[in-house]
């Protein structure tokens, strides 16, 4: 167990670096100027800022310099907010979108669980049709719409409490995270519905729960020690990269709900072309993918002791 | 078994809620320990004084030296105060200085001995002296040092063929400051309202080094707030400045900025719910803005929004013709009142908006634009010609070169359809994010691009020399001496009439000459809490400025 | 030790072979012809079927059936509501109002006599009003509600600034229906004044012959004289954000979102499958490396690589890069199917029943394709239909930022990317391509648990 964790970081070390490797060439084949700006500058500022970020250099002696900083666990200086680390963006926007992101899996894990096994019981029937209906629903409206729709109903629901139930939008108190973390694992909840009922339907009529169910044992006892243990196996292997790409991916919740995520740094910095940025945000993600995935692995193998580490 | 499944599923719910909620508490307190955000108030509190109001964005530069923008432009105008400033009418009036003069030659500052640093110690001509030359100095960087261009060799140092201590800048004694211009600058009383003109403290910069305005604590006030806390992306909190001189004319304790985001539905929201004490409306909120009875007010905010053509000499739209008929169908009414349909915004005839002061009164009154008959039978007249000087059948496919916003998308989208129904002309939009179609604008990559431009100051310079052959900012390329040379007279007289009659010139050629297609000025709409009084928006300077805002009981 | 008594020798004796033991009465039914008729009989996935093959007719032969330009503008029609066909005046053409002005002779804080200076129609709303001395300007209001009894006076228009400036011409998205004007003096101050003079005007719709050509309500030839009625173009779903046919566009728009929602998903996850089936059958060295590739394309940032694939392919302004998006969201996709595959196969490599095909001598590639693809088919299909409308709304994001197909070709995505904006004002920009896309999903949702049951091998002659 330990050295096969030892191996998988090691692994996922070598993963990240190449993760930023390709991403630091990509980003500079990608046409565009960082430096520049709407105001037209000097020869002389541009040689300045050039130099200050390292620009002057040929991309390869950049690509060794990065990664000699990466090593030391600096991403240098930002291009958008001059006088800020790009490992300070990140050490104070992480922690609001991992909360984030956090609760939004759980709630996603557990209503996906949940409504996902709800709908294999009743398989054909009226509350599967009637879940079926809500998940398509769910998915085939872009989460913006979602976000929207949760805000003006919270609107309508304080101004019909006549006090603030719930803040409509910003961050800081537990009061702040329920809405949003909801609204960002819609989608995944929608998705772990459907594949929990697959799974759930998958080992139904396996020959473990047949001969589970022949020798007697109660069934509550088969259902949740055979059935639900065994069908939610494909649900963790979709949760490790859900809990970073969710982490990451929550730009649309973080700009409707003012929340000071990380994903508004990541979309931006693209946009902005904000190199340092771009390196700081993508290698801090890929590491932290890996990571999650190491973790689900090591689940993996907890849960389903068939599944043996190798 | 299945109604086992189902009690044992609700178990499993149940648990899962718990599970939730427990991680919500462990993470919410794992929050405060990392100091994420606080908890926002209401919108307004008429006993402490306190407001609530949003960015559109985390302030990217506080470095008064380095900002360019103006989120930042805004926030800086609230805890920092130059030489002179703006009031609610938009005169400059007496800041740090009480009485200035300005000559041909140069201008001197007498500063008012009660200006304070938020640490109490008095703000000197020093501080100016200090701040103006690391601006120009190039290693500082600065994207807006041409602002300090009309103070004596600027330009040189900022090219690095002087040193920065011979930036044309003194300290007389503590409280005079003498400036020498490089060129006569009439309007130098509006320039040093610009934040890049504002004061830095030598020995306190030292202090903090590169960190500098990263934080709060890394900056020193003298304005009429001081910033007590600022998550960055989260949290800003502004409270009135004890030691600014003139304290006893502020009656805002607080502004506190929980909120920021450009959305406007999300602001709309926030207002409803009495969270934020104004908010800026977009278009699908006027309906219910007027049915719920908001009181709805406009400004513009001052910029200029245009088809730019390109004059590098392989591109079709360097034919005068072409733009001519180009021209004759572009009509920025429609434009405004159909496809914008925004209130505030107003269709733009001329390369100076409506707003510009003139001699006397506003320039464009003074001297209007020649007008444009609209008219497709001329304009395919023109194509024609231009089709028979060009040597061609038919007009290549124009690129027009986009942002990737809403409105950008909206505009090309008509251009698109409007040119080919008049005039045939195949137009293909090549729409990129910021930095690239900055990167394309600058290479000359287009051959029509939409484009805008806020003013720097008010003076219809600030807008007439972005055509001008030496101008770094004229991307078009455009050369005309005779453009050139009335920029030289506007830029060197001293006689405002003068210089008013070169704007006119200028206006002239640009229309004569079809060297663009103005379309608009840009329009804000917002609602506000009746209760809050006082504040100003507009087109140059700290927009909003809630320097003099105060509250008062519900009317 | 005694020899049981009921056995004999000859009952250790080989058996002879012995054929037709069992003899099937019926004619046999393959895997796949069971399949196909359960999904028969599943009228679920039969009526997706249907929908499916509906909404392929719809994008192939829609265009013959309405022959809209789904690029055609009218701006006289923007964001209109499903409705029936309206109608216009057909009025001289519009010539430029120098305004009214007149020196003041009265004072006070409100204008007196608002009225039209002619009639009013969506072309312009003419206003003029008695002047007031010492004003230094008139602010022009407008609501579709009474301002009264709150002052509330709807939205800024404009002003007009000069005592003796007492007209205002108001141009702004003027729509067929019933305004409140209402003018605010404004003092020496240049402050405005509580009170206010409203006035309601009912806006007729009008148009003069040229705009009418213009805007592609009547042919070039037609006669048409001034004063009379012109029925417009019907707009069954109403009109966008540019006055275009949404009907049309819808039309053109799903060959676009149909094509990238069904095909790149297909595809990837059809890659997915036999990566994820390698890596978790070959297992060991191959199965780490094979994992550590898809998490590092997983952690590549999509928008960034995105933008390097355009230029790669060198997709120009203006072209569209239908076929590239198609091929960079294949590129970028395909990990997570892998990911859940290879989860799938390692789990089911386990059971009881590959061990004995195994025992049995079963090829690899039959073990894969006879037992574990058929067994994780459930998983997969569910991976499937949730790709479609990811697929749509990536494309329509790559669209706006000028990576998918360019304008003003539509699509579904983009659509109802564009009505979410204005969702509240006018909701039949965003639900009716969510609709479309809703249906679309559910459709290829309820035909994939339809497929999903037909091939189930465990389900055979139930149902």
């Amino acid at each position: 167990m330990l050295a096969y964790t030892f191996k998988r970081l090691i692994q996922g070390v070598i993963t990240v670096w190449f993760i930023a490797t390709a991403t630091f060439f990509a980003m500079h084949a990608v046409p565009g100027d960082p430096l520049a700006n709407e105001r037209a500058t000097t020869e002389a500022i541009r040689k300045n800022l050039e130099a200050r970020y390292g620009l002057d250099r040929p991309v390869t002696e950049q690509y060794v310099l990065f990664l000699g900083n990466m090593m030391r666990g600096d991403f240098g200086i930002s291009f958008t907010q001059e006088n800020r680390r790009v490992n300070d963006i990140i050490r104070e926007s992480f922690p609001v979108s991992a909360t984030l992101g956090i609760l939004a899996v759980a709630f996603a894990a557990f209503g996906g669980v949940v409504w996902g096994a709800l709908t294999a019981i009743y398989r054909n029937r009226l509350p599967d049709l009637v879940i079926t209906f809500l998940v398509i629903l769910g998915i085939s409206v872009p989460g913006f719409v979602v976000a929207a729709l949760g805000q003006l109903a919270l609107v309508d629901i304080n101004a019909w409490l006549g006090f603030s139930l719930l803040p409509i939008a910003g961050w800081g108190s537990i009061r702040h995270m329920i809405v949003p973390s909801m609204v960002l694992g819609l989608g995944t909840m929608a998705y772990l519905t459907r594949l929990m009922r697959s799974s759930m339907l998958e080992i139904t009529n396996s020959d473990f729960i047949r001969t589970a169910r022949a020798k007697g044992l109660p069934p509550t006892r088969i259902f949740l020690k055979h059935q639900l243990r065994n069908a939610i196996l494909p649900v963790i292997t979709v949760l490790g990269p859900s809990i970073a790409a969710i982490t990451t991916g929550g730009f649309v919740v973080e700009l409707v709900f003012a929340i000071p995520g990380l994903g508004r740094s990541f979309v931006q910095s693209v946009q902005q072309l904000d190199y340092t940025v771009i390196m700081g945000t993508t290698v801090f993600y890929g590491a932290f993918l890996v990571f999650m995935v190491i973790v689900v692995d090591l689940l993996y193998g907890l849960i389903d002791p068939r599944v043996r580490l190798e | 078994m299945s109604r086992a499944a189902v009690r044992q599923l609700v178990w499993l719910g149940l648990a899962g809620t718990g599970i939730f909620i427990a991680l919500m508490v462990a993470l919410s307190w794992a929050a405060t320990i990392t100091g994420g955000g606080t908890t926002a108030g209401r919108a307004f509190d008429l006993d402490t004084k306190s407001i609530t109001i949003f960015l559109d964005d985390e302030p990217p530069q506080l470095d008064s030296r380095r900002t360019s923008d103006t989120i930042s432009g805004m926030v800086l105008g609230h805890i920092m105060e130059g030489l002179l400033r703006y009031d609610a009418r938009n005169q400059v009036v007496p800041g740090v200085a009480e009485r200035w003069e300005i000559r041909p030659t140069g201008a001197t500052f007498w500063l008012r001995n009660t200006a304070r640093w938020s640490d109490g110690k008095p703000v000197t001509a020093h501080d100016f002296v200090f701040a103006w030359r690391t601006v120009v100095d190039p290693a500082t960087a600065s994207d807006y040092a041409f602002i300090l261009y009309y103070v004596k060799n600027g330009e040189a140092i900022n090219s690095s063929k002087m040193p920065p201590d011979q930036l044309g800048v003194r300290a007389i004694s503590d409280s005079v400051l003498e400036v020498d211009f490089e060129r006569p600058a009439a309007f130098f009383d509006k320039l040093v309202t610009f934040p890049t003109y504002f004061p830095i403290r030598q020995d306190f910069q030292a202090s903090r080094g590169v960190r500098y305005a990263a934080d709060a604590q890394d900056l020193l006030f003298n304005g009429p707030f001081v910033m007590t806390r600022w998550a960055h992306g989260a949290n800003i909190r502004l409270e009135k400045n004890q030691e600014y001189w003139n304290r006893d004319a502020i009656r805002l304790n607080a502004i506190d900025i929980p909120y920021i985001t450009s959305d406007t539905p999300t602001l709309v929201n926030l207002f409803k719910d009495g969270s934020l004490v104004w908010a800026r409306l977009g278009p699908e909120q006027f309906e219910e803005a007027m049915k719920l009875r908001w009181n709805v007010a406009r400004y513009g905010d001052g910029s200029i929004w245009y088809v730019d053509f390109n004059f590098r000499p392989e591109r079709p739209t360097r034919n005068l013709n072409l733009r001519r008929a180009l021209q004759l169908v572009t009509d920025p009414n429609e434009i405004v009142n159909r496809v914008i349909a925004i209130p505030g915004y107003k269709p733009l005839n001329s390369l100076f908006p409506a707003w510009l002061p003139g001699l006397n009164g506003l320039f464009r009154q003074e001297y209007p634009p020649p007008a444009i008959t609209l008219s497709i039978d001329e304009a395919r007249k023109h194509l024609e010609m231009a089709k028979k000087e060009l040597g061609v059948d038919q007009i290549p496919p124009l690129v027009l070169l986009s942002d990737d916003t809403i409105l950008a998308n909206k505009e090309a989208e008509y251009f698109q359809s409007l040119y080919k129904r008049t005039l045939n002309l195949d137009i293909r939009i090549d729409k990129q994010i910021f930095k690239q179609r900055i990167a394309k604008h600058n290479a000359g990559d287009f051959d029509m691009v939409l484009a805008g431009w806020g003013p720097d100051y008010a003076d219809p310079l600030t807008f007439g020399d972005l055509y001008a052959s030496f101008n770094g900012n004229n991307r078009s390329l455009y050369n005309n001496p005779a453009y050139d040379a009335q920029v030289r007279i506007a830029q060197n007289s001293t006689d405002q009439s003068a210089r008013m009659d070169a704007f006119a010139e200028m206006q002239r050629i640009m229309i004569e000459d079809a060297v663009h297609l103005p379309t608009h000025e840009r329009g804000r709409v917002f609602v506000q809490a009746p209760q809050l009084k006082g504040v100003v928006h507009r087109a140059i300077g700290t927009e909003p400025d809630f320097t003099d805002a105060y509250l008062v009981e519900a009317p | 030790m005694s020899t049981p008594a009921h056995l004999t020798p000859a009952d250790f004796a080989p058996a002879v072979m012995e054929r037709h033991v069992h003899a099937i009465s019926r004619p046999s039914l393959s895997y796949w012809q069971d399949a196909v008729r359960r999904l028969r009989a599943n009228w679920r996935a039969m009526t997706s079927l249907g929908v499916v093959i509906g909404l392929c007719i719809f994008a192939v032969a829609g265009p013959w059936i309405w022959q809209v330009d789904p690029a055609a503008q009218d701006v006289d029609q923007i964001s209109q509501g499903p409705s029936l066909p309206a109608t216009a005046l057909i009025v001289e053409p519009g010539t430029a109002w120098a305004g009214v002005t007149k020196e003041p002779t009265a004072s006070g804080d409100v204008v007196a006599n608002l009225r039209l200076a002619e009639p009013a129609t969506t072309q312009t709303v003419r206003l003029t009003w008695e002047p007031v001395v010492g004003a230094t300007g008139y602010v022009v209001y407008r609501s579709i509600y009474d301002p009264a009894p709150d002052r509330a006076l709807g939205l800024p228009l404009g002003d007009s600034l000069g005592a003796n400036r007492v007209s205002y011409e108001d141009r702004l998205d003027l729509k067929p229906q019933r305004y409140w004007y209402s003018v605010v003096v404004l003092d020496a101050n240049g402050a405005e004044q509580q009170a206010y003079e409203t006035f309601s005007v009912d806006v007729v719709r009008a148009a003069s012959i040229e705009e009418a050509q213009a805007r592609g309500w009547t042919t070039q030839d037609a006669a048409l004289t001034v004063g009379t009625q012109l029925t417009l173009p019907f707009h069954p779903l109403g009109t966008d954000y540019l006055g275009r046919d949404m009907l049309a566009r819808l039309i053109y728009g799903a060959r676009v979102s149909l094509f990238i929602g069904v095909v790149a998903p297909i595809l990837f996850v059809l890659i997915g499958i036999v990566y994820g089936s390698i890596a978790g059958f070959v297992g060991g060295r191959l199965d780490q490396v094979l994992m550590r590739f898809a998490e590092f394309v997983i952690a590549l940032p999509f928008l960034l690589f995105m933008i390097l694939f355009k230029i790669a392919f060198g997709i120009g302004p203006g072209e569209s890069g239908v076929i590239p998006m198609l091929v960079a969201l294949v590129i970028l996709d395909w990990p997570p199917t892998a990911r859940l595959v290879r989860g799938q196969i390692l789990q089911i490599r386990q059971e009881g029943y590959v061990s004995a095909s195994q025992l049995l001598g079963a090829k690899t590639g039959y073990l894969v394709f006879r037992h574990m693809i058929p067994n994780t088919l459930g998983v997969i299909l569910v991976t499937l239909t949730f790709a479609v409308p990811s697929a749509i709304f990536t494309e329509a994001f790559l669209s706006f930022i000028g990576m998918g197909v360019a304008p003003p070709t539509p699509s579904w995505g983009s659509m109802a990317n564009d009505g979410i904006r204005t969702m509240l004002s006018h909701p039949h920009e965003l639900i009716f391509p969510a609709v479309l896309i809703s249906i679309a999903v559910l459709a290829f949702n309820l035909l994939g648990d339809g497929l999903r049951d037909a091939l189930d091998v465990r389900m055979r002659g139930r149902e």
